[in-house]
């Protein structure tokens, strides 16, 4: 965002969550939506993460659960199927991994810095003793 | 849901506080969010007895504390509500951090201040150091002299603030008791003339237009703070002063009664001055005039807009003036007075230099008589005649105990 001077913006603490009018919003996909410069949704606020859950479709059920309990709505599902996670708003708070119910979990957390297809080609295998 | 109006006769024996209540039922406010103290409660009473009675469509929210009413004034206000409420002393104490949101986030709340002493010791009486403490939190302050400014400025209070170029809430200060609770002749606005010379609130950048989502109150860091403050203060410095000039002349045409934001009394030919706010100003007026008849050339300047401060018209109202006293009813707590500084800033860089005194008075309720002021008329014009301040430049009025007096 532009840093613009002291009379460039509007009065007020206050920003606008959106360009224009809306109408519909909730039945509008957030890459649809006409997001301001101002939201949330254009910033990236997760460079304090330190820990990443990375997501392996071949364990998910699409049972909803991560995209229910995500705290900072960073689980993206199209038709209630579960396809990846909003790495510019998770904070790597790890619930999505808590509440994943599958045998292995098809969310894990590793450190900030661990490749994907490395972690996923390692997966840990299925927990016998506990199913 | 309609509400019921109110026959009023033409002048009613009002104090301070029924005076404010009055203007706020006529103002038709949306929400009164408060709590009740000593000596401004009945304030937000008589609101919420006219809302009983049903003579006023609003929301009356009781809440724990005055933190909460001022939070609960801008949440109303951000919700896009016209909004008001009163405290005092303490409780203005409490509230103090939210005045600084209310004018950051630009909403036009109006807060009544029954001016108080401040604790310890405890005291329920009239001084201003509420009034201080909340002199650089970015609001419009004016100040009533009677109950008939209080009313008055209510409304123009409203009309300020709520100007779409202006967005800055108001406080309108009263005397806790000499004003808040002494009734007198009020002028009265006719309901209809009241609500609609305040108009229909027009809300700006409100929470409740769903087609336009806003985020009030947000956080911001080193990069965009300083121009929100600069923002802010501009505003005050620019914009509020001509609109209340406006507003004072739009109000004298549909009341004839003349505000100033600099009220000056005698000042035309005057060698002498008093300076003062609240109910002195009245009291100071009568002994000028009973000066001027000894053959004193006595004025008085009351101030009626405290922020944003009317620096030119105070250096307008003092240049001819050979000697000031400026008094301030507040313990400056280890500095000359908080008046006095601003006076002394104002015309130091002038090629006027009327000789200035600092006095403090009035702490706790304590009455700054006649003869008091006939003293300090009596020695301004010793120093007129010595050419020089012949004391020292900050002195206690009326306190008990040895003669104190600094700088």
């Amino acid at each position: 965002m532009a840093k613009k001077g002291w009379d460039e913006f509007e009065i007020g603490a206050m920003l606008r969550s959106f360009d224009g009018s809306i109408d519909d919003i909730a039945g509008t996909r957030q890459e649809d939506r006409t997001y301001s410069e101002n939201n949330s949704y254009k910033a990236s606020v997760a460079d304090w993460r330190l820990i990443k859950p990375v997501f392996n479709k071949d364990y998910c059920i699409d049972c909803q659960f991560c995209w229910i309990y995500c705290p900072d709505v960073s689980i993206i599902a199209r038709d209630k199927k579960m396809i990846g996670i909003d790495m510019d708003h998770c904070k790597g708070c790890g619930i999505c991994v808590e509440v994943c119910p599958t045998n292995p979990k098809s969310l894990l957390m590793f450190p900030e810095q661990a490749e994907d297809e490395a972690e996923i080609a390692s997966w840990p295998k299925k927990d016998e003793e506990e199913a | 849901m309609a509400f019921d109006k109110m026959e009023l006769r033409d002048v009613e024996v009002w104090d301070g506080n029924h005076a404010a209540a009055q203007a706020l039922r006529q103002a038709q406010v949306d929400v009164v969010a408060a709590y009740p103290i000593t000596p401004s409660t009945p304030i937000v009473e008589g609101y919420a007895q006219f809302k009983a009675d049903n003579y006023v469509e609003g929301e009356f929210v009781m809440v724990e504390s005055e933190h909460a009413a001022m939070s609960g004034c801008i949440g109303a206000a951000a919700a896009g509500g016209r909004v008001a409420t009163a405290t005092s002393s303490q409780g203005l104490a409490l509230m103090v951090e939210t005045l600084y949101q209310a004018s950051g986030m630009r909403l036009p709340i109006i807060l009544n201040i029954v001016n108080r002493a401040l604790a310890a010791p405890l005291n329920v009486n009239g001084d201003h150091s509420d009034m201080y403490l909340c002199r650089d939190s970015g609001w419009i302050q004016f100040d009533a002299f009677s109950p008939q400014g209080a009313y008055d400025l209510n409304f123009i209070a409203f009309k300020v603030s709520e100007d779409h170029g202006i967005r800055l809430p108001s406080i309108i200060n009263q005397d806790g008791f000499m004003t808040s609770h002494t009734a007198q002749g009020v002028t009265t606005i006719t309901d209809d003339d009241a609500y609609n010379f305040v108009g229909k609130f027009k809300p700006m950048n409100d929470m409740l237009d769903f087609e336009h989502p806003v985020t009030h109150g947000v956080q911001t860091e080193e990069d965009w703070h300083f121009e929100h403050k600069a923002r802010q203060h501009s505003d005050l410095m620019l914009k509020v002063s001509p609109k209340i000039d406006e507003v004072f002349a739009n109000f004298e045409k549909l009341t004839g009664r003349k505000y100033s934001q600099v009220e000056c009394y005698d000042m035309e030919d005057a060698d002498l001055c008093v300076f003062c706010l609240g109910t002195s100003v009245e009291t100071a007026r009568e002994v000028a005039t009973e000066m001027r008849a000894k053959g004193l050339k006595a004025g008085v300047v009351g101030l009626r807009v405290i922020r944003p401060f009317p620096f030119a018209q105070i250096i307008e109202a003092l240049k001819d003036v050979k000697a000031v006293a400026i008094l301030d009813r507040a313990s400056p707590g280890g500095a000359p007075g908080a008046m006095y500084n601003e006076i002394a800033g104002a015309l130091y860089n002038t090629e006027y230099s009327p000789l200035l005194s600092g006095y403090i008075y009035g702490l706790g309720g304590r009455d700054l008589t006649k003869a008091n002021l006939v003293d300090l008329y009596n020695e301004l014009q010793t120093n007129v005649d010595a050419g020089k301040v012949t004391t020292q430049l900050q002195q206690f009025i009326g306190v008990r105990g040895p003669k104190l007096s600094f700088l």
